[in-house]
């Protein structure tokens, strides 16, 4: 028999300029259930749950609990309605106590002074409710992560929250604090308490929840019985997307063992990685798939010397070379479109022009100054090799649309004749049109014999784009795939850890 | 974002042509007050004034264009003025030595002043607010508090003299510090790579630029304008004046913000500094002719700066909604 609906969402939609990121959906989660809300990267699932705790507003549908309709809601009402948000960042201030984060801002007072004594009692009162036996006095700096996130709970559950939204709650946790954290969910959900759980580690799904709901592209795909899937159908629902001609032909097949070695990293070791190790072949496109934090980015930033390596070597073409910064990556010859341009690719104040020729700026110059004539000439060969149309290159990069901000950054590269190209998130956040003419530029590049990285969270990218895949995990290399033998699944269950 | 209100339109009106408004302004304002004031005598005098406050407007210029700030300019005046009069009338050096020992020493305050923003990340208000009191110290260690007197001629003759018979020479000095400045800034990759860093220091280190050296140079020519500046005023007030510079800052600030140099960073033009310095220099000489005492002239200043810095701020905040 099901259980009584606890909230339902009905029909919302959510959408950002022409991008619709969520496609009325509707679910209903149902009282004393853990529910998993799973899905690819943009699927959905956080701008979904941002809207059941009132953190942004919906365009259309609404959302039912307690017996009423609400079109929108906003934080302090989700909370009188009982949900409770316990966000992946945590917002807990170092330098307290526990009992005195749990409080901020909600202390509880004898006329004007506050009441420490009940609070601290209060505190204790939760965390013996979640079956915690942990020091309410001492500092948030002190504590575990895991002991923060279970401070976080404390705080929705001292609002009397009914249903608690944890978004991947043990991203940031080992695994034995995960057993902690999951015997805490486990009281809780025999207490009565609902929760919407969403996480990418499927294994945690099928330990830990009663139902699962899927998300792809914005749109509501299935709610299961954990009882009833399996993790292939539900890596399979997750996918699901035809590969259609957004991307054009490959350039023929790569002929990977007749190719020489252009770079070789090795034993690539730092705080956020564990030794990689990897070559990349003359003229091949090398995609490196992995969820969020899974150490993609890391990886070609500490070959491009914006990270410190504690441990690790690199050579290009045989040779090994120092790289302690980028500015030694770019003398040997590699270039990296970072992946949030806004922040590391473009300075959005200045002129296009600027942004285009800074890399190169010295090599225009006679002796210190810079010859105009010459870096007219570089800007024009540029601009028409990307066939971009500009209004005037004096004109603030912030002025373009993010499409032509991002081949502004390509522009910016091929200056350089950079022969190892990284490109992280090539596409992110512009349109389908300028994505396709951004793969045409990649297979132009491949054909002049540029060798190429690829990190992209679009599993359909990685296997167009491709000759050979490499799938990380915290941290690590889980595998290496060529692009004959790839197939989505393949991918996801390496990017999970499963396989 | 392409909707601005009438205030929207106002405001970048005034960040693209006001400061020529407020000269002209100023111009009229003054010499209706005072029939002196528009007379050729005066308006030397008062370019001498305002060359001051532009040869240092140059290197805090570079300062502000990478988003850093350096309010230590004033104690490095009087410094500098100090030390080059001490090396020449007690250690007996000659002008150009003298001049050269002091810049040296400027070039160490800038590199301190740059490492502590660069290196160890202490926010440049602060880094330079400790170091004017220490070179203050120093200035104060080293003279004993008294004036050093007994300048020869010749050098005098820099600060006090006239280039044929009319044009000031520390106005010439200015004049030729902008042109190097415009050029450096406008014209050579180490200007775009100053724009670069405080235009996104994070986009300029992944472009291959050495944020780190960029930000300390500035500091070093900040530094050095500022010592030229101090040399020069001993020459012009003929002793080494260890009380000089304590408004310094403020007005060398103030000119370049009015002349569109944001606080930001990578944003404003080297030239219109120089328009800014004349602000700031005949609203400082048609106060003190117009009999304003001092201590309102301190409350006009602090006011024109904050105006300055506002109009700059509002159309940084108007192009965000």
């Amino acid at each position: 028999m099901e259980k009584k609906i606890i909230l339902s969402a009905q029909g919302l939609t959510k959408s950002y300029g022409p991008i619709t990121v969520l496609d009325h959906v509707s679910v209903d989660f149902r009282e004393g259930e853990i529910h998993a809300l799973i899905g690819e990267n943009g699927a959905g699932k956080s701008t979904l749950c941002k809207i059941l705790s009132g953190a942004i507003t919906p365009e259309s549908g609404s959302i039912v609990t307690g017996g009423q309709t609400y079109p929108s809601l906003t934080p302090i009402k989700a909370k009188a309605a009982g949900i409770g948000m316990v966000y992946q960042e945590f917002n807990l201030v170092p330098e307290l106590s526990i009992w005195e984060n749990l409080f901020v801002g909600k202390e509880i007072r004898r006329g004007p002074l506050i009441d420490s004594k009940a609070m601290l009692q209060r505190s204790r009162a939760v965390f013996a409710d979640m079956g915690v036996n942990i020091d309410c006095q001492a500092k948030i700096k002190d504590i575990s992560v895991a002991y923060c996130q279970l401070v976080e709970i404390a705080k929705a559950l001292l609002e009397e929250s009914k249903l608690l939204i944890l978004d991947e709650p043990t991203a940031p946790l080992t695994n034995a604090e995960i057993d902690i954290l999951f015997r805490v969910l486990a009281k809780l959900k025999a207490d009565g308490i609902s929760m919407i759980y969403i996480s990418h580690r499927l294994e945690e799904v099928f330990r830990m929840c009663d139902k699962i709901t899927v998300l792809r592209d914005g749109q509501f795909i299935r709610t299961m019985d954990v009882a009833d899937t399996s993790k292939e159908e539900l890596i399979h629902l997750m996918i699901g997307r035809e590969l259609s001609q957004e991307f054009p032909p490959r350039p023929g097949r790569f002929d990977y063992a007749g190719a020489n070695t252009v770079l070789k990293v090795e034993h690539l070791t730092n705080r956020k990685l564990k030794d990689v190790s990897f070559e990349l072949k003359g003229g091949e496109i090398l995609g490196i798939a992995g969820l969020v934090g899974a150490g993609r980015t890391e990886t070609v930033r500490a070959i491009f010397g914006a990270d410190k390596l504690d441990k690790g070597s690199i050579s290009i073409r045989g040779r090994p070379v120092a790289i302690k910064n980028p500015s030694q990556a770019i003398k040997n010859g590699i270039g990296l479109i970072p992946e949030d341009r806004k922040r590391e690719g473009l300075m959005l104040i200045l002129p296009i022009s600027i942004n285009m020729s800074i890399v190169v700026i010295q090599r225009l110059c006679r002796g210190l100054m810079i010859s105009s004539r010459k870096e007219k000439e570089l800007l024009q060969s540029k601009v028409k090799l990307l066939s971009v149309k500009l209004p005037s290159l004096d004109k603030p990069v912030s002025s373009l649309s993010g499409g032509n901000q991002q081949k502004i950054v390509l522009a910016k590269w091929l200056s350089t004749n950079a022969d190892i190209l990284i490109f992280d998130e090539p596409t992110r956040g512009i349109d389908v049109g300028a994505k396709r003419e951004i793969y045409d530029f990649l297979f132009d590049l491949k054909s002049k014999g540029k060798s190429m990285i690829v990190i992209s969270s679009e599993m359909s990218e990685i296997l167009n784009l491709s000759d050979r895949i490499l799938v990380m995990h915290e941290g690590a290399l889980k595998g290496e795939l060529f692009y004959q033998d790839a197939t989505q699944d393949k991918i996801l269950s390496l990017a999970s850890g499963l396989a | 974002m392409n909707t601005k209100g009438t205030a929207g339109k106002l405001i970048s009106f005034y960040n693209k042509f006001g400061i020529i408004f407020i000269l002209i302004l100023e111009l009229i304002i003054f010499s209706v007050a005072n029939s002196n004031f528009f007379t050729p005598n005066n308006l030397f005098l008062v370019g001498r004034q305002v060359s001051f406050y532009g040869i240092a407007g140059v290197g805090m210029t570079m300062v502000l264009l990478v988003g850093e700030i350096d309010i230590s300019v004033g104690s490095i005046l009087a410094f500098t003025g100090c030390l080059s009069a001490t090396l020449m009338t007690q250690m007996g050096l000659s002008i150009p030595v003298a001049f050269l020992l002091t810049l040296l020493l400027c070039c160490v305050f800038g590199l301190v002043s740059g490492t502590l923003t660069a290196v160890l990340k202490i926010p440049s208000l602060i880094g330079t607010l400790a170091m004017q009191t220490i070179i203050k110290g120093f200035t104060y260690l080293m003279t004993g508090g008294s004036s050093v007197t007994g300048l020869s001629d010749r050098f005098k003759h820099l600060g006090q003299g006239f280039l044929f018979g009319v044009i000031p020479i520390p106005l010439i000095v200015m004049v030729v510090m902008f042109a190097l400045g415009f050029l450096l800034l406008n014209r050579t990759f180490l200007g775009r790579r100053i724009y670069a860093v405080g235009g996104n220091q994070e986009a300029a280190r992944l472009s291959g630029i050495k944020t780190r050296a960029v930000v300390v140079g500035t500091f070093v020519v900040s530094a050095v304008t500022a010592g030229i500046a101090g040399v020069l005023m001993a020459a012009r007030l003929g002793t080494g004046q260890p009380s000089t510079g304590s408004d310094f800052a403020m007005d060398v600030l103030t000119a370049t913000v009015l002349g569109g140099v944001t606080l930001q960073g990578g944003k404003g033009f080297v030239l219109n500094v120089f328009i800014g310095s004349f602000i700031i220099g005949i609203l400082s000489n048609g106060l003190t002719m117009c009999n304003v005492p001092e201590y309102w002239q301190w409350i006009i200043k602090g006011l024109v700066f904050l105006f300055a810095v506002a109009m700059s701020n509002l159309e940084a905040l108007m192009s965000k909604k």
